[in-house]
């Protein structure tokens, strides 16, 4: 097998790609490449990975120009002539290299009221909800996300607009939205609202697209706008 | 200063509808231009047709308010990803709405009364 060319991002905000040569081997990962080019090349580079199977979400990375998880991304799906650009996430912060700082995109989940707000207590009875309810269902279709920020990294209107709360936050806030127990879902429609919130959403769908575990968050940002102008013209807003 | 969230959700349902209007009135209006072209109707054909109708009239009024609705929330909307918002562009798109709107009813006067 040839060897496989790698660019890597190198530096931070500023810096430049480096040419690696790395042996192409067979089932060979994108995170398999990054991690030879780290252990036998160049121990300076920086880059995040923990779980190696698509359970955590830290090592996602910009692949030949798409974001995706590099450790569940095999080089001959991605890298037919053996080429392949890895740079760091778009539209957040770079550290260094390929690392980048994830704190304002989690900070948006917290601005998003992407917490839990119940209202009993150990010694109430367990709330029922019925697996079949159109809530539990939508709750369902997006609750699988782990944080992995693949989706805002492909997000066009966050690069035009830095201060859009993005999908993943967006799709959180939609699952407590949907669910039952909730107590602060004036407050959370209200935060999710207007033009930094779900209403800058363009329906792109590159969210939707790139999500590795197959979540809309367009679906779901297109959920919050109908219950937010529904609670808007009943004058909960 | 920036408009309050209510506001914001109001602007957005009003560019929905008003596509939703749009999406109707731009079929009819194109179909009549294709009719009126394809049977060379002349300008004093189309005035006898248009003149005292209120149908093509309410009609007409109806396209005016939808596109005067319809382009400032959207020309506002990309100003903000260029990064121009606030008060200022906020004044300019209810000038570029009310100055759509004389425009727009102006026309639909014209061929009506």
């Amino acid at each position: 097998m040839a060897n496989l060319q790698v660019k890597i991002w190198r530096g931070a905000e500023e810096g430049e790609f480096q040419e690696y040569e790395v042996p192409r081997l067979e089932s060979q990962t994108v995170l398999d490449v990054v991690t030879y080019v780290q252990r036998r090349l160049d121990p300076s580079l920086a880059y995040r990975f923990a779980c190696r199977v698509g359970v955590c979400g830290s090592c996602a990375m910009s692949v030949n120009g798409v974001s995706r998880w590099t450790c569940r991304t095999h080089v001959s799906k991605v890298a037919p002539d053996d080429k392949l650009e890895i740079a760091p996430l778009r539209n957040l912060p770079v550290i260094k290299d390929v690392v980048t700082d994830m704190s304002e995109f989690f900070d948006k989940w917290a601005k998003a009221r992407g917490r839990f707000t119940g209202s009993k207590t150990r010694k109430d009875a367990f709330a029922e909800v019925k697996p079949e309810s159109k809530q539990r269902k939508a709750v369902d279709a997006a609750i699988e996300c782990i944080g992995c920020g693949v989706c805002y990294s492909a997000c066009e209107v966050v690069t035009w607009k830095p201060d859009y709360l993005g999908p993943a936050a967006l799709n959180r806030a939609w699952t407590l939205v949907n669910d039952v127990r909730d107590v602060a879902q004036q407050e959370r429609l209200a935060a999710v609202a207007g033009d930094a919130g779900c209403h800058a959403c363009h329906t792109h769908m590159a969210c939707t697209e790139r999500c590795p575990k197959g979540i809309s968050p367009t679906a779901g940002i297109a959920g919050l706008k109908r219950a937010i102008l529904s609670a808007t013209l009943k004058g909960e807003m | 200063m920036t408009m309050n969230t209510r506001s914001q959700v109001l602007l957005w349902g009003a560019q929905r509808i008003s596509a939703m209007l749009l999406a109707v009135c731009v079929v009819v209006h194109l179909i009549t231009i294709i009719y009126a072209v394809r049977n060379g109707l002349s300008a004093a054909e189309i005035l006898g047709r248009t003149r005292g109708n209120v149908a093509w009239g309410g009609f007409y009024a109806l396209f005016v308010a939808a596109v005067a609705i319809h382009a400032p929330i959207g020309v506002r909307n990309i100003c903000a990803e260029f990064g121009w918002r606030g008060r200022g562009v906020d004044i300019l798109m209810c000038v570029l709405g009310l100055t759509l709107a004389m425009w727009g009813f102006r026309a639909v006067w014209a061929v009506v009364s």
